[in-house]
């Protein structure tokens, strides 16, 4: 019975999505085309050699674009749920047999499905136009963004809980999503970092995210990366009972 | 017919905000029945305590025999809800808004399409909400409300922000809903409103109830005085007017008079003294006092302040 609500609410909440002037454009190809256009640029010249050396355009590049899809999901989560809050849409919605948890649960699953759709459109694009090409376990790789999404979207719902007004929800995420990505080690390793980036990294999930996407791309298997894993849901399991608790619906 | 709800004695305060203090009253089944006051006074409050969407400090509120705060599921099968100053997503169509609500439900739910037919939304079902003027998003509220097929239905402030006509639109299809058989609870800041559309109302301000009864019954104990304006040219009209016990008789120095009494009998006495005297009359005019007056008795300011 509650299936039928959620599933109708998922569905709806997607089309609405795909009828934002800027959604389905702003999530799903404005990350495929800067993952093809950079990849061309920093690829343009290298020599076969080369780009086997090039860890950056191998494996840090697909990660990179890969969570950015997963951050703007989230950053537009963010921004969904809090004009939702200051439309008086979640009071009328709670007002009615549904429950809160299948409500936020529509707006989860409609996020998956974009970060999904968003990565299969890369990978297609990836494979024709990308100069290294793309040789990765795209399943595992799915997988593996759909729980490090799940880790980020729970600091979504964080920011999400706290934010006072819909017109702060974007930039507020922004900064506090992109500066992650500095000591995530996706462009500096971890270990170079200065002791107190260093220790910042640490308990970020980013970082976490970071290393499991890359181990995955480059063919790790999933036992090596038991730890991030952990980390990843530790992370989810901390800040969705904090938002629980803090979450307000009006 | 019994009271379908039951409010005792509830309090709720935010901080140090007394919205709510020592309200009790009771809906009986099948009436319209108003909370009304000035914006602030607690009714907003009130209603979403009894809705389950807030819970009280102290008391105690029986809807449908369901406690709202530990039953609120149960409950939210049964009654039907518009809340103030709601929004639905932008880019929902009508029908998609109708076809969802629909589906939250256990029980059966009314015919959306049909529902939308009664409601005048039909040409619109496929318009996005925010494409819809003020009236047309209240009356897919209000479908939203009726497509459980309610006992009791919740309407806080429906017209306020509508221009007449569509105010008076709305008024129709709420006398619709009681039609059906169900019970209407609402508030309203708009005395007309609650004067035209209330079988009972009760007066709230800062949080406490003032009185409860009709309309009629609330003027006719608060304000019974009674006003008769009317013009004749009778050399005698204000020494038989004064001859009318309990009057207050007043002459412009023309051919105006106006005559101030209590009870409903002033009229009947004024027409009766100028049938037995074929006094000739040019202009006639009561001013009966309404709930606006009503309501500045009791509190001593007008309900717009």
């Amino acid at each position: 019975m509650m299936l039928r609500g959620l599933w109708k609410l998922t569905w709806i909440e997607l089309k609405i999505f795909m009828r934002e002037p800027l959604g389905a454009i702003g999530t799903i190809v404005v990350p495929v085309v800067i993952f093809i256009v950079v990849g061309r640029v920093v690829g343009r010249g290298v020599s076969p050699q080369a780009l086997n050396a090039s860890g950056f355009l191998r494996v840090g590049l697909p990660v990179l674009a890969s969570l950015l899809i997963a951050v703007s999901t989230v950053l537009s989560l963010v921004t969904i749920i809090s004009i939702y809050r200051e439309g008086g849409i979640l009071k009328r919605l709670r007002a009615t047999p549904l429950r809160p948890q299948t409500i936020l649960s529509a707006h989860v699953i409609v996020k998956l499905i974009l970060t999904v759709a968003t990565l299969l459109l890369m990978m297609l694009a990836g494979k024709r136009y990308y100069p290294v090409g793309v040789h990765a376990p795209l399943f595992s790789f799915t997988i593996a963004l759909l729980i490090s999404t799940c880790s980020i979207l729970s600091i979504g719902f964080l920011i999400a809980s706290i934010v006072p007004t819909a017109r702060f929800a974007q930039p507020i995420g922004a900064i506090i999503f992109y500066p992650m990505f500095g000591v995530s080690g996706l462009f500096v390793p971890v270990a170079a970092l200065p002791p107190a980036a260093h220790a910042v990294s640490r308990v970020l999930p980013l970082t976490y995210a970071v290393r499991l996407l890359q181990g995955i791309w480059t063919g790790d298997a999933w036992s090596a990366h038991i730890g991030d894993l952990a980390a990843l849901a530790l992370g989810f399991v901390v800040c969705t009972a904090v938002s629980a608790k803090i979450f307000r619906w009006e | 017919m019994g009271a379908v709800i039951q409010v005792s004695k509830v309090c709720k305060t935010y901080g140090a905000t007394v919205a709510v203090d020592e309200v009790s009253f009771e809906v009986q089944d099948g009436e319209i029945f108003g909370l009304i006051g000035p914006n602030g006074a607690g009714k907003t409050t009130t209603m979403e305590c009894i809705e389950g969407l807030r819970t009280p400090d102290h008391g105690t509120i029986s809807v449908l025999g369901l406690d709202p705060f530990r039953q609120v599921y149960k409950l939210q099968e049964r009654i039907g809800v518009q809340l103030q100053q709601a929004q639905l997503q932008k880019r929902i169509k009508v029908w998609e808004a109708v076809d969802l609500w629909a589906s939250l439900y256990r029980k059966n739910a009314v015919d959306g399409e049909r529902l939308l037919e009664q409601l005048g939304l039909s040409d619109k079902r496929n318009a996005w909400f925010m494409n819809l003027s003020g009236g047309q998003k209240q009356r897919l509220f209000i479908a939203l409300a009726l497509i459980n097929d309610p006992e009791v239905v919740f309407l806080d402030e429906l017209t306020t922000g509508l221009d007449p006509q569509a105010r008076r639109a709305i008024w129709e299809l709420v006398r619709g809903i009681r039609e059906r058989g169900k019970t209407v609870f609402l508030t309203t800041h708009l005395m007309e409103e609650a004067e035209r559309l209330c079988d009972r109302v009760a007066i709230i301000e800062h949080g406490r109830i003032i009185d409860v009864d009709s309309p009629e019954r609330l003027v006719g104990r608060h304000c019974p005085e009674r006003t008769v304006v009317l013009a004749t040219d009778d050399p005698l009209a204000e020494e038989r007017f004064r001859s009318i016990p309990g009057v207050e008789v007043e002459n412009d120095g023309g051919s105006r008079f106006t005559i101030r009494g209590r009870g409903d009998e002033l009229v009947t006495e004024v027409i009766r003294c100028l049938s037995e005297n074929g006094m000739r009359v040019t202009d006639f005019r009561t001013i009966l006092p309404n709930l606006e007056d009503v309501f500045l008795k009791l509190t001593g300011h007008s309900i717009r302040e």
